[in-house]
């Protein structure tokens, strides 16, 4: 393609995504295509122009495969993404994550009946967050072997101080109104416990639960890079990209991409259902 | 029961130094212990075979002294760790790459400026969004559909694609941390600068204040509350970004480089001290934005 067609192409194209996003986001947001159409459209656009202008200045491969080549790449290594989904996704992160938040609950709820070691855990936990814990990946690789269980490890640890600290944070939510009101019930303590203050925790929980989803898919994925079986998403990324199979390493993020998307949408569709009464659900309707 | 707990939380200034530090200190101790008795634990299966087997009638107070003491343990002993810390800090000059400190400035040199990169861009696409209904609509899904790709994932990715540009060393890393650092920034500059009600807008607009008016005098000074927390997070993710950008690289230099080769080599006393170097940068770098809180947020700490 000479560079006088390209440059108008692009112009028409420039053109074309500006007027038609611009329109989307003027609709109502209320309708599917008001809400969802304006990021689909750019993304489609930003996708459009990727493919045009890999083709067209004839970007090496290795740098930024087109779209249409990762989608090749994705198509023809199906079953061998899936292996690695399995792998990654089902055992190492469905596995850590529940472990390492329910752990987090647990001692959260345990601790919330002693003021002592609540005063004395709390800014262990919150410094916790400043600490990179993945380093501990090679410590739990060395522990635990090369298979999944060594990255459900890290997944475990990295998951399990945000969930306490929200825990607690979301026990002391309970105002002293309905405390008092579930004394004058006759209320035992877990009784109130269980009723009242698990309840209100739940935007908490599903905060940390939220958070948690994005640290267990890079715990295990980069756990991986520490040493692996011949399957996993960070194992494919990090072999596929020493041989500058770019396509394939691609393939293997969007999988993990798209696998990050469903949990994280999957927990909010499960929060709206659970904290239905909160004002920031009601407020969306 | 409710008044003498309740009454004493009335008046926090009488409480001591104790009362603050004294339950923190007291878990401390707790986990040491646990961690001695588990290191007892861990690698008495190993002394058992290597060397007690040998000598028959050995005691506890043998078992102790070996499993705490081994070249490379399962788990090394805290007092193990903080001896190589201090001998690789001391024990060396300070450009030695057997000096943790070395490592350690490689890092948060990375880290630094990631982080002050990502935070320019995080703030950028904050202002852009704040200003165009547009970019808001279109550019803010992108912004949270961005940080589902493990970012950590793609490091080999731009290590190798930056690489092939002939860029080595510092910049491909930091990179990475940008990449982990805008996204809380900008999210949390977004929710910041809108947080000036219509009272605040409509008084500036009754001074016919313009828009760069009502954004220096107004909204940035609003934003900076949730400026801060953002910038917390973003240079602890930017720090993980940094170390995990040492992996693949193949990297000489930076604490990710010293646990590979700790790992490689199973030599478990540097990975935990490389571990333990990596805790305290990370609590030195968000020490140092706390400070700068403290110091920028008109009324003092909140």
């Amino acid at each position: 393609m000479s560079g006088l067609a390209l440059a108008g192409l692009l112009i028409v194209m420039l053109v074309l995504a500006f007027a038609s996003v611009k329109w989307l986001a003027s609709l109502d947001e209320r309708g599917i295509v008001g809400r969802f159409g304006t990021p689909l459209a750019f993304g489609a656009w930003v996708l459009a122009f990727w493919q045009v202008l890999t083709d067209a200045l004839e970007i090496p491969r290795v740098l930024l495969p087109s779209p249409a080549v990762i989608g090749h790449a994705l198509m023809q290594s199906l079953p061998v993404l899936a292996d690695d989904f399995t792998q990654t996704v089902l055992h190492s992160v469905v596995i850590g994550l529940a472990v390492g938040c329910a752990l987090g609950f647990v001692v959260g709820v345990l601790i919330d009946r002693s003021p002592f070691l609540e005063r004395g855990l709390l800014p262990i936990a919150a410094l916790a967050s400043a600490v990179p814990l993945i380093g501990i990946a090679p410590i739990m690789v060395m522990w635990f072997g090369f298979d999944w269980q060594s990255k459900a490890a890290v997944v475990v640890i990295m998951t399990f101080f945000p969930m306490l600290v929200n825990t607690l944070a979301g026990l002391g939510e309970t105002g002293h109104m309905e405390r008092d009101l579930m004394r004058s019930y006759g209320a035992s303590s877990w009784r109130t416990l269980w009723s009242l203050r698990i309840p209100v925790a739940m935007p908490f929980v599903f905060n940390a639960l939220k958070i948690n989803s994005t640290l267990a898919l890079i715990g295990a994925i980069v756990a991986e890079f520490f040493g692996s079986p011949v399957a996993g998403l960070g194992f494919r990324i990090s072999t596929e990209a020493a041989r500058l199979n770019m396509g394939l390493v691609w393939a293997a993020i969007l999988v993990a991409a798209l696998a990050g998307s469903v949990l994280y949408g999957l927990l909010g569709w499960i929060e709206r259902r659970v904290t239905f009464w909160h004002p920031s659900i009601r407020a969306n309707g | 029961m409710a008044q003498t707990t309740n009454a004493p939380s009335a008046l926090p200034g009488q409480r001591g130094l104790w009362w603050r530090v004294g339950p923190v200190l007291v878990v401390l101790a707790i986990l040491l212990v646990i961690w001695y008795g588990a290191a007892i634990a861990l690698n008495a299966a190993q002394v058992i075979e290597r060397t007690l087997s040998a000598q028959p009638g050995w005691g506890a107070m043998d078992l102790a002294r070996l499993t705490l003491s081994m070249d490379r343990p399962v788990l090394p002993a805290p007092h193990q760790i903080v001896l190589d810390l201090i001998d690789s800090i001391f024990g060396w000059p300070i450009d030695s790459p057997r000096n943790l400190l070395f490592h350690a400035a490689v890092t948060s040199s990375a880290t630094v400026l990631g982080f002050a990169m990502g935070t320019l861009l995080g703030a950028g696409l904050a202002v852009a969004i704040v200003h165009s209904r547009t970019l808001e609509r279109s550019l803010f899904p992108w912004i949270i559909a961005s940080q589902t790709v493990p970012v950590l994932a793609i490091a080999p990715i731009v290590i190798v694609i930056l690489g092939s540009f002939g860029l080595t060393g510092l910049f491909p890393k930091s990179i990475i941390s940008m990449y982990l650092c805008f996204f809380p920034v900008a999210v949390a500059l977004v929710k910041g600068l809108r947080s000036p009600g219509i009272m605040e807008l409509e008084l500036l607009h009754t001074y016919a204040a313009n828009r760069a008016q009502t954004f220096w005098t107004l909204r940035v000074p609003a934003s900076l509350p949730f400026l801060f927390p953002a910038l917390r997070v973003g240079i602890a993710a930017g720090l993980v970004g940094a170390i995990v950008g040492e992996l693949p690289t193949g990297a000489q230099a930076g604490l990710g480089a010293r646990l590979l080769t700790g790992s490689y080599y199973g030599n478990t006393v540097q990975i935990w001290s490389a571990l333990v170097m990596s805790a305290l940068l990370g609590l030195a770098l968000t020490g140092a934005v706390a400070l700068a809180e403290r110091w920028l947020t008109p009324g003092g700490p909140r």
